[in-house]
């Protein structure tokens, strides 16, 4: 039988079926943090239960943790304690940490791909929503609560039903200025938050073989906006070449060995999909939000609709935004480029690109955060770090930072934020805070203008 | 876990679709390294403005609605996987949440924390909604063992779906890892046949 991508890893994983109920199903990889661990390792210890598995969990200190000073003492208690609660828990149970100030450190989901942990074929799980990213390596990959990761660690494995399988294909040439932020975006507006519950999704086409594993990451990271568990997409020549030599990857011939396999996962040609939906590139451009989810965005050429529906309404009353206005001429003054969606290399080589011989608006507060110290070291070496210093951008040391503000980088109420960030819910990013998501090059764009433009006209 | 058979309460409306984990618990309350505490600030800047002025016309600040079950809007639970959301509506006292669609993760964690997300048909939502608002004192009837939800002194009722591996753990009290360390050997003997 004709198989997806998706049921050939897991068919793999499946270790039990229990009669007319959920399936046990074994994770290859386990990645922790600060914020979801705790309590499971408080679980396990209560029951006298051990980790099973040790060297099959990577951690790494990120929601929480400053992007400033990283080398001194944490100043809030509870952020210390959460901290130091992680690296006695990562010790007591020889678990790999690569905490703040480690030259591994970073976003889980930024440190992990370019370690080269994140694999084809794998099964991954971590205690935060966009796990989904790495199913950019073609891997299943997905957010599980804090009860699971305590199952995780006590028997490597989850009980689970199986997902309907989903398929969004995107074919033809994307337009200058659209990148893969938008092209997640552009799908989420189309589909809506709840269209992918219930379901994995594979992103096929075109445009999304042709896009980079920055990209792709970009795209499976935002899988979850629309209610999907998980995005993938097929292994190929991209994804070998990107993880070939990295620290954690396999070597020689053993990478060979690999490769073999990996070649093997792609879908099948007639399988078949639970549910498919089909864009044309042509139809994406830059886009924008101006509501409190991710569904609710616009081509920032386009107008806030009109919706008569009190949710609708008390958002756009949150936003200060009106139906039927546009967004361009906005005037913002917090620019926010960074998180697990867009704090890769490649996104701060855009923003670059644009900011050269630029300056940021006066009223503007532009804030980069790397995702990972490699992102970090590289954005050095790279001499991006220079152009940012000249245009006045501040580059910060790595973290989640203000995607999500459990630390001090808040912005404050009532103050508008163009963010690379997936999430623009109420106070997601500080209490009465007002996030629009959109693409690194329109984060730069933004910053640089002091208000929201249309990128498309500076760039035809 | 505590068990769950049955129960009857008066319910808390929350008319909003879409609520997010981020409303549920917000990010600042996540620093906590124990399951305690998070009921105090469920819905958090719903509840209290920046000043920790009660906003009285939020409904679960509204002295006419009380009860175990709170009735919210399609799509709940969307966003963040914190299981501190879980513990959080746990913490102020909810043991059931009714809702037309659930958001998967959010889900999975209400269950493995005796907490049901119970599905109902839209139309049955907005008759919920509707009587709580014009009849506080309604009372909701919630039977897992026979799968239904009524409303008192009316002949209105819908039956739900849930999981039967997941309601026997309801029931019972069990929870995951229990059944995860019983397959033990069999886990093991799956690592070795994959080497």
């Amino acid at each position: 039988m004709s198989k997806t991508l998706f049921d050939k890893i897991w068919d793999q994983h499946v270790v039990d079926t229990i009669k007319e109920g959920p399936q046990v199903l074994y994770i290859d990889k386990h990645l922790i943090h600060e914020v979801t661990s705790p309590q499971a390792f408080n679980e396990l210890k209560e029951r006298s239960i051990p980790i099973f598995r040790p060297n099959q969990i990577v951690a790494t200190a990120d929601h929480n943790t400053p992007t400033i000073n990283q080398h001194l003492p944490i100043k809030d208690k509870l952020s210390k304690n959460q901290l130091e609660q992680l690296s006695k828990n990562c010790s007591d149970n020889n678990i790999t940490l690569y905490e703040l100030g480690h030259k591994y450190n970073g976003i889980v989901h930024v440190m992990a791909p370019e370690l080269g942990i994140t694999q084809p074929g794998m099964t991954m799980v971590c205690g935060d929503s966009h796990t989904s990213t790495h199913g950019a390596f073609g891997a299943i990959a997905f957010g599980i609560g804090t009860s699971q990761v305590a199952q995780v660690f006590a028997s490597q494995c989850l009980l689970l039903k199986k997902p309907k399988s989903l398929r969004v294909t995107v074919n033809g040439k994307l337009k200058k200025g659209v990148l893969p932020k938008d092209v997640i975006l552009y799908i989420i507006s189309k589909l809506g938050t709840n269209s992918g519950t219930g379901y994995f999704c594979e992103y096929a086409g075109n445009v999304f073989e042709d896009m980079s594993m920055e990209g792709r990451m970009t795209v499976c990271n935002m899988s979850i906006e629309m209610g999907a568990r998980g995005g993938m997409i097929a292994p190929d020549e991209t994804t070998f070449n990107y993880i070939k030599d990295r620290q954690f990857a396999p070597k020689g011939t053993d990478f060979d060995k690999k490769v073999a396999y990996w070649k093997t996962l792609p879908s099948d040609i007639d399988a078949v999909f639970d549910q498919e939906y089909i864009f044309d590139a042509e139809d994406i451009g830059p886009m924008v939000t101006y509501g409190t989810n991710p569904g609710m965005g616009i081509k920032i050429t386009e107008t806030i609709p009109k919706e008569n529906n009190s949710s609708f309404k008390k958002s756009l009353e949150y936003m200060n935004f009106e139906a039927g206005s546009s967004l361009i001429d906005q005037q913002i003054n917090y620019v926010f480029i960074g998180s697990c969606t867009n704090s890769r290399i490649e996104d701060f080589r855009v923003a670059a690109n644009f900011i050269k011989g630029k300056q940021k608006a006066e009223n503007v507060t532009a804030w980069l955060v790397p995702g990972s110290k490699q992102v970090e070291a590289q954005i050095i070496e790279e001499g991006l770090k220079e152009i940012f210093d000249n245009a006045g951008f501040e580059l910060r040391q790595p973290g989640c930072s203000a995607c999500l503000a459990m630390n001090d980088d808040k912005i404050p109420k009532g103050e508008y934020c163009v963010s690379t960030s997936n999430r623009n819910f109420e106070g997601r990013q500080g209490q009465g805070s007002r996030t629009i998501l959109a693409s690194p090059l329109v984060a730069a764009a933004t910053a640089v203008e002091g208000k929201i433009i249309d990128i498309t006209k500076q760039l035809n | 876990m505590e068990k769950f058979t049955k129960i009857t309460s008066k319910a808390v409306p929350l008319a909003i679709e879409n609520i997010d984990t981020d409303q549920i618990i917000p990010a600042r309350f996540l620093k906590a390294t124990d399951k305690k505490g998070f009921g105090d600030n469920v819905f958090r800047d719903w509840r209290f403005d920046k000043n920790g002025n009660t906003n009285t016309a939020f409904s679960l600040n509204n002295p006419l609605y009380s009860g175990s079950i709170l009735i919210a809007g399609d799509n709940f639970g969307c966003g963040s996987s914190r299981e501190h959301a879980a513990w959080a509506l746990v913490g102020y006292g909810f043991k059931v949440i009714v809702s037309s669609f659930f958001a998967d993760i959010f889900k999975g964690n209400a269950l493995n924390n005796g907490l049901l997300p119970l599905q109902v048909s839209p139309s049955f939502l907005t008759i919920l909604m509707d009587t709580i608002h014009k009849k506080p004192e309604t009372e909701i009837l919630v039977d897992l063992e026979k799968q239904i939800i009524s409303i008192a002194d009316t002949n209105l009722f819908e039956t739900f779906e849930i999981d039967p591996y997941k309601k026997t753990c309801m029931i019972n009290g069990y929870d995951d890892i229990d059944y995860l360390l019983s397959k033990k050997e069999m886990i093991e003997a799956f690592e070795t046949q994959r080497k």
